[in-house]
């Protein structure tokens, strides 16, 4: 699975992470290295294992469907870069 | 006061020998003197300390003190502090005031400790050395050229130094342990679910732990008091009651069985580190411990396994960070897409924009089942591996780290620097606690002794450690630098 350029500016677009030219081949490099390493994962079977994605295999906890949060948004928005009423603001997006 | 015990400082701040202004400042002190040489913190909250080291003693004056009262500590900066600057060791947060406490902060405020400030980190907690932080490298006070390891170096660094005489830090792969046994120090990193990660700014979730670094068992045991339990706002964290973890420091060893996985002694072990954890062995066989090799088959698809699965968690939890809410924002942003494309590539480090892509390329259609579902019934077999183990001993040990600390500047591979985690990452992909010890040098520089228990079974770590700790001084020594800047 050799990794491509194509590749990185893939993960790069849906991680919406700006990535120039230069930094597109160093990326490459790395990235494959990595990659090769993690290979080895496929020299071991794994037929029938059940994936284990939480450590204790729990599952998520439920609650009853209450409100039970207050308003804080003046609180949280004071660190935001720009608001307004409220609002976040941002480059405009519909014409 | 800074050679001192969190057990010995409470114990003085009892008997009225101190007061808690004195112990604050006694330490604010040591850190304006020395820490330009460590940069073990980010930001010193001198102010606020002096201020809560007051009410402490008023508290004690009342006769209305719990043991910690009045005790310092430091806050790796990955943990929301209300009003106070929470940067995550990175660009992306360095105008972040958090607005709340993390339950951990909450906790340890309400049984009295004061914090001194936040301590550095390797970037979001990704890295092996506290190389990657936005604040510069973090030095060990051991050996200034040497990297205290990480993520939570600077809390190793802090109180290796005596500048703080306990932190807080957090493990994903290995990033309380392996900085403690680099630091000479005691790392205790909690089962999965046993300390709420609310506040707690994400890496990996199904990773990530919260835990006590400090000079002993002891200490990590009362700090284990406060801050373990569960949390509601917290939705991984169990609900289950917690043990007195002092109480059970004491229980004699004789009858204890202790594993030694043979694919932690094998290829890569430096040999002066290896003779430093079998003689610690041989001090445990002296109390009364029968020890056995046994097998972690999986061992060695550890590190692969982690670097799929914490890179893709983190790919997810790092996408928050969009220049919108909170964090750094680029400047005149042409459209959307470049406001999150430029703010996100100007916030993040080498190794956290390494860590993204990869994590979002092996979730990528195409590649998710080769590699996400893959590493993850891997991870199903690692964490059998030590249940398996656990039919058979009470405990497994083991070198934290394969070498003692490197220097700063010496492991420029990403791979070269993921390969250090090799005794420490199984541990996060199953869920288990693990503590690391001091245990000698090697080269000078200290060496930890890991030891691993199952789901749950920190009460008998501690005691174990604890046990080690009566029988021998390694985690008495200072490093010369917080003699000399005394």
């Amino acid at each position: 699975m050799a990794l491509e350029e194509s590749h990185v500016r893939r993960a790069a677009h849906l991680a919406r992470l700006a990535v120039s030219d230069d930094q597109a081949s160093g990326f490459v490099d790395d990235l494959s290295r990595i990659l090769d390493m993690v290979d080895q994962l496929q020299s071991l079977d794994t037929e029938g294992v059940a994936p284990l994605s939480h450590p204790l295999d729990a599952t998520q906890r439920l609650r009853a469907d209450e409100v039970t949060e207050t308003n804080q948004r003046d609180t949280f928005q004071h660190c935001a870069p720009a608001v307004e009423n409220g609002l976040y603001l941002v480059p405009r997006v519909v014409e | 006061m800074h050679d001192k015990t969190v057990t010995q400082l409470a114990a003085a701040l009892d008997s009225g020998e101190l007061s808690c202004r004195e112990l604050t400042s006694h330490f604010l002190q040591r850190i304006e003197k020395t820490d330009d040489q460590l940069n073990s913190f980010i930001t010193v909250t001198a102010e606020q300390a002096l201020i809560k080291a007051d009410a402490a003693d008023k508290a004690r004056a009342r006769g209305k003190a719990g043991k910690l009262t009045g005790i310092p500590l430091a806050l790796k900066d990955i943990f929301c502090t209300q009003g106070v600057k929470t940067s995550c060791g990175s660009k992306m947060l360095d105008n972040f005031i958090a607005p709340y406490d993390a339950t951990v902060v909450e906790k340890l405020s309400a049984a009295g400790t004061i914090s001194l400030g936040k301590t550095n980190m390797d970037e979001f907690a990704m890295g092996s050395s506290n190389e990657n932080s936005h604040y510069g490298a973090v030095k060990n006070p051991w050996d200034l050229s040497a990297v205290p390891g990480g993520s939570s170096g600077g809390s190793a660094a802090a109180v290796a130094a005596g500048l703080v005489p306990a932190a807080m830090g957090t493990d994903t792969g290995g990033s309380i342990r392996q900085p403690a046994a680099f630091c000479g120090i005691t790392g205790l990193k909690p089962t999965y679910g046993r300390v709420s990660r609310y506040g707690m700014i994400a890496y990996a979730s199904s990773l990530d732990q919260a835990g006590p670094m400090a000079r002993t068992a002891e200490d990590c045991a009362h700090l284990m008091n406060v801050i373990a339990g569960h949390d509601v706002r917290d939705s991984t964290s169990v609900a289950r009651g917690v043990p007195d973890y002092t109480e059970t420091l004491n229980a004699p060893l004789s009858g204890l069985k202790i594993g030694l996985p043979t694919e932690y002694f094998g290829d890569g072990l430096d040999p002066e580190v290896e003779k430093a954890v079998r003689d610690a062995v041989k001090v445990y066989e002296s109390l009364g411990a029968s020890v056995r090799d046994v097998s972690l088959p999986h061992t060695h698809y550890a590190i692969p396994a982690y670097y799929v699965i914490a890179p893709a968690e983190a790919s997810s939890n790092l996408s928050r960070f969009d220049g919108v809410r909170f964090g750094h924002r680029c400047d005149a942003p042409a459209d959307l897409v470049d406001l999150y494309t430029r703010s996100r590539a100007e916030g993040f480090g080498e190794e956290v924009k390494r860590r993204i892509l990869i994590g979002t390329h092996t979730l990528s259609e195409g590649f998710f089942d080769a590699y996400y579902t893959k590493a993850q019934q891997v991870r199903r077999l690692i964490r059998q591996d030590f249940l398996d183990a656990f039919e058979d001993v009470d405990v497994l040990m083991g070198p934290a780290s394969p070498t003692p600390a490197f220097d700063l500047g010496a492991k420029k591979d990403p791979v070269s620097m993921y390969l250090q985690d090799i005794y420490t990452i199984a541990v996060n992909l199953a869920g288990i606690p693990g503590i690391s010890v001091p245990a000698g040098f090697a080269g000078g520089r200290p060496v930890g002794l890991q030891i691993l228990g199952t789901h749950f079974a920190e009460a008998q770590l501690l005691n174990v450690a604890h046990q080690f700790q009566q029988a021998t001084d390694w985690h008495l020594q200072l490093p010369a630098f917080a003699e000399e800047n005394a």
